[in-house]
């Protein structure tokens, strides 16, 4: 038996970033919203209190603050010949649960993609020609461009705090920033982040080389701040324990840190944790939702009615739910028709490990916060000539080393045995004097026919729904563009002064034990054409116009970037389309 | 709106148990939830006795403890460091019977990029691999007929190295997943925190020169290539705190 509740203006599906991002927007409008999550409720106090947050075990090694898989995980495969099996404990990538979502336990690493990344086929085909991408690379523009974004990643970037270097004011090249950059109407609002030894050591380095190093833009503290809805945020301390790890002391942006203190003491707001929405109801015609439908704990199923439903869960949750609602549909790679679960991406990442002389470099690698580093921009996006090296993409790279913990961070030279006295010896003699960047080339990754998302015909979640089924591998473009910008990295760290450079290629098949980033992205993308986009340039159900589908789930590909600052920007930019436009004249914002 | 209810609770009588804390659907509207004495600490380990391993167990533990972290004049061995104690607990726990993980079947065999597939949970593997690694042992196929524990140092090295590349095989478990295993889970409590049981004084932190669980390097973020001069701190204090 369903139980109804009143009906409510708005339903969020998922209280991270972007529900409460738009719950926010939404309230401020006057609406009547309540925010649905799965998972628990998330506080500093309950989940990671100063006096026992730094635990690698529980929360780096155990994934405490993660998604369970037993909760709900997904099947994976390489290919759409092989029987997709299920992940039974994360690796590839971390997805969240609870308040907060990932942006509880994220570095706080926020970039803007480049110009030319929104408008990416246009810009690659006039500049290479048609031929010179791959046939079955489906890379699309996006329908909104960095002009229309600018005063949206503004805003996430002023609510965050975020610390940084401006490289373009207004078109004006600026010292110490990115000079690649897209324009943005002021400086950052806290200034960049102390860097630790390695990084400084890599920015000196890399500007010998010629590249113009930056600090890497930072949702960790540099200084206290107080943003625009009056919420403080206190300086960070370069503890070492941040990406995998709440942050005890209010110096990461969260939702929990910038947002939720003001949301949840609106009226006209609601939140319902420990909450999971099954499905996305429909009226009979199919093309007007009329609510969502969640479960309890106690296994009580709920009807919450609402007039606008906007989904805000992570990636792969937001396509499994259009599809398990019957929204859109379903993408067939055989025919190359269909939307839900199309252009599915990760990121193309590799490390360079180094080795310096003992005797002359200490490098305190545990001290350092989870966005530090020196990064370059000379090898992102089309910011470089490809037409010499015959792939499209790249990343930034850089010393983003955020940690010294030392169950994940022991480096050794290779050929040191993996145990006994030798082992034992080489974590001594390296620990200090090694790097170790982590996720230090930052590749993009582009998407293909024959990388999709659909729902698996054998294994369930707990609720007896089919689990979201990933066909994913590397393609040949990815391998060579994560070849090419390894080798220049560890350019980099030679020019440091490295005794020993080990470069750790990104090779295929696509490995879901190996963790990369928790950047999936795509498989219900915004575009122009119903008959290749999920979602208008609103992030407007083509299908369902009182449907709004918020997060990395409507990119179309990944840059090389992190996606946060955009995901942000985007949730912004579709709260003010149904401020402004929707709720004037409820209906699709677009005609096709 | 239904107006503002602050701890409203509407699930039922069963609970979902995440962590150690008890989860249960409520809403939230008015106030950011607060409860007294809220948090859920780590419970350290308590000292004595064991837990899962049998006493032949135990012996042969400690004997690959030492072997894959070998004692040396500056800093413990495996097993005075307690990463017997580690595993012994992490395979008591939730960690031995993969709470939480995805145990539903069909169990199938996949590639290795696929991830591991196995119905078998590490305390299983543990039991068996354990009794399988003496049987080996005792087999005939070494020069000494002995359980792991009595064979000399060397010897033990070749079989675990054996294990290692894949040229020792057990009938009842995957020789090479055992051993993987097992030494991810001695390295793990050589530097875990110690109140896990392992890492005993912090003694792989103090190796290496890992402060542990210290909040603030404010002071110390500017100081390029100058060594941190402070002793390690574990998430139960220091040992000499506790006295």
């Amino acid at each position: 038996m369903t139980n109804k509740l009143p009906s409510r203006d708005v339903v969020i599906v998922g209280l991270g970033w972007t529900g409460a991002i738009v719950a926010n927007e939404l309230t401020d409008a006057g609406l009547n919203v309540v925010a649905i999550e799965r998972g628990p409720w998330r506080a500093a106090a309950t989940d990671y209190a100063p006096n026992y947050a730094q635990d690698e075990l529980r929360y780096r090694i155990r994934h405490e603050l993660f998604l369970r898989p037993d909760q709900t995980t997904f099947t994976f495969r390489n290919k759409a010949s092989q029987t997709a099996l299920p992940i039974r404990s994360w690796g590839a990538f971390m997805p969240p649960n609870g308040v907060g979502g990932g942006g509880v336990h994220w570095n706080g690493e926020t970039w803007r993609f480049l110009p030319s990344d929104f408008v990416l086929r246009t810009h690659l085909t006039q500049r290479y020609g048609a031929r010179f991408l791959p046939s079955d690379m489906t890379i699309q523009d996006w329908g909104v461009t960095y002009e229309e974004l600018e005063p949206h990643y503004d805003r996430f970037e002023y609510l965050c705090g975020i610390s940084g270097t401006a490289g373009n004011l207004q078109g004006k090249i600026q010292p110490g920033g990115n000079p690649f950059e897209g324009p943005r109407s002021r400086p950052y609002p806290n200034p960049a982040q102390q860097q630790p030894f390695s990084h400084t050591l890599f920015a000196k380095a890399a500007a010998g080389l010629g590249y113009k190093p930056f600090p890497q833009p930072s949702g960790n503290m540099s200084q206290a701040y107080r943003n625009p809805l009056g919420v403080r945020m206190g300086p960070c301390t370069y503890c070492g324990f941040c990406e995998w790890f709440g942050c005890a002391n209010y110096s990461k942006a969260s939702p929990q840190t910038t947002i939720l203190p003001v949301l949840v003491r609106k009226p006209n707001f609601q939140a319902r944790d420990n909450c999971e929405v099954t499905r996305i109801n429909t009226d009979s015609t199919g093309k007007r939702a009329t609510g969502v439908t969640f479960v309890d704990t106690s296994g009580t199923e709920w009807e919450q009615p609402a007039d606008l439903v906007i989904v805000c869960a992570y990636t792969i949750f937001n396509v499994q739910l259009l599809l398990l609602s019957g929204i859109g549909t379903p993408y067939d790679f055989n025919t190359g028709r269909g939307v839900i679960g199309r252009n599915f991406t990760h990121q193309t990442i590799s490390d360079v490990t180094s080795f310096f002389d003992k005797s002359k470099f200490v490098f305190n690698p545990f001290i350092s916060s989870g966005a530090i580093g020196m990064c370059i921009d000379e090898f992102n996006g089309d910011n470089f000539d490809h037409a010499p090296h015959g792939f499209v993409g790249g990343g930034y790279m850089g010393q983003v080393q955020t940690n010294g913990r030392p169950i994940e961070t022991t480096p050794v030279p290779p050929g040191t045995p993996r145990w006994g006295s030798a082992w034992k010896r080489a974590v001594r003699d390296n620990y200090q004097s090694a790097l170790k960047p982590g996720t230090g080339v930052h590749g993009s990754m582009y998407s293909y026919k024959d990388v999709f998302l659909d729902l698996d015909p054998t294994y369930k979640d707990r609720l007896g729904r089919p689990l979201v089924r990933i066909t994913m591998d590397f393609h040949d473009n990815e391998l060579k563009q994560n070849h090419f910008l390894t080798d220049k990295f560890a350019e980099i760290f030679q020019a440091m002064g490295a005794q020993q450079v080990v470069r750790e290629y990104r090779k295929g098949p696509y490995d879901i034990t190996k963790y990369q980033t928790t950047h999936l992205c795509g498989g219900a993308i915004m575009g122009t054409d119903p008959g290749t986009s999920a979602l208008n340039r609103y992030l407007q159900s083509w299908d369902v116009p009182n449907l709004f589908v918020m997060g990395a789930s409507a990119f179309p590909q990944n840059a090389g970037y992190n996606p946060t600052g955009t995901v942000a920007a985007l949730a912004y930019w579709s709260a003010q389309a149904i401020r402004t436009q929707y709720l004037k004249n409820p209906g699709p914002l677009l005609h096709a | 709106m239904s107006g503002i209810r602050r701890r409203d609770v509407i699930a039922g009588s069963a609970l979902l148990l995440v962590g150690s804390k008890l989860a249960q659907a409520e809403v939230i509207a008015g106030h950011l939830p607060w409860h007294p004495d809220a948090g859920a600490p780590p419970r350290p380990v308590e000292p004595g006795g064991w837990r899962f391993f049998t006493a032949a167990e135990v012996e042969t533990m400690e004997a690959l403890a030492d072997r894959i972290i070998p004692p040396d004049p500056q800093t413990f061995g495996g097993k005075d460091a307690g990463c017997v104690l580690f595993v012994d607990r992490q395979l008591a726990g939730p960690y031995g019977h993969r709470e939480g993980l995805y145990v539903s079947g069909p169990f199938q065999p996949g590639t290795q990029q696929q991830g591991p597939q196995s119905p078998q949970t590490p305390a299983q593997l543990y039991r068996t691999g354990l009794t399988a690694l003496d049987q080996y042992c005792h087999s005939g196929k070494l020069p000494q007929r002995a359980g792991f524990a009595q064979l000399a140092a060397a010897q033990q090295d070749a079989v675990l190295g054996g294990l290692e590349n894949g040229s020792v095989h057990f009938d009842a478990v995957d020789a090479q997943t055992f051993f993987e295993q097992v030494l991810k889970d001695l390295q793990q409590g050589f530097f875990a925190d110690p109140l896990y049981g392992g890492n005993r004084d912090m003694c792989g932190w103090k190796m290496i020169g890992f402060p542990g669980a210290r909040y603030d390097y404010t002071d110390w973020v500017s100081r390029h290539n100058e060594r941190y001069p402070y002793p390690p701190v574990s998430i139960a204090g220091r040992p000499e705190w506790n006295r």
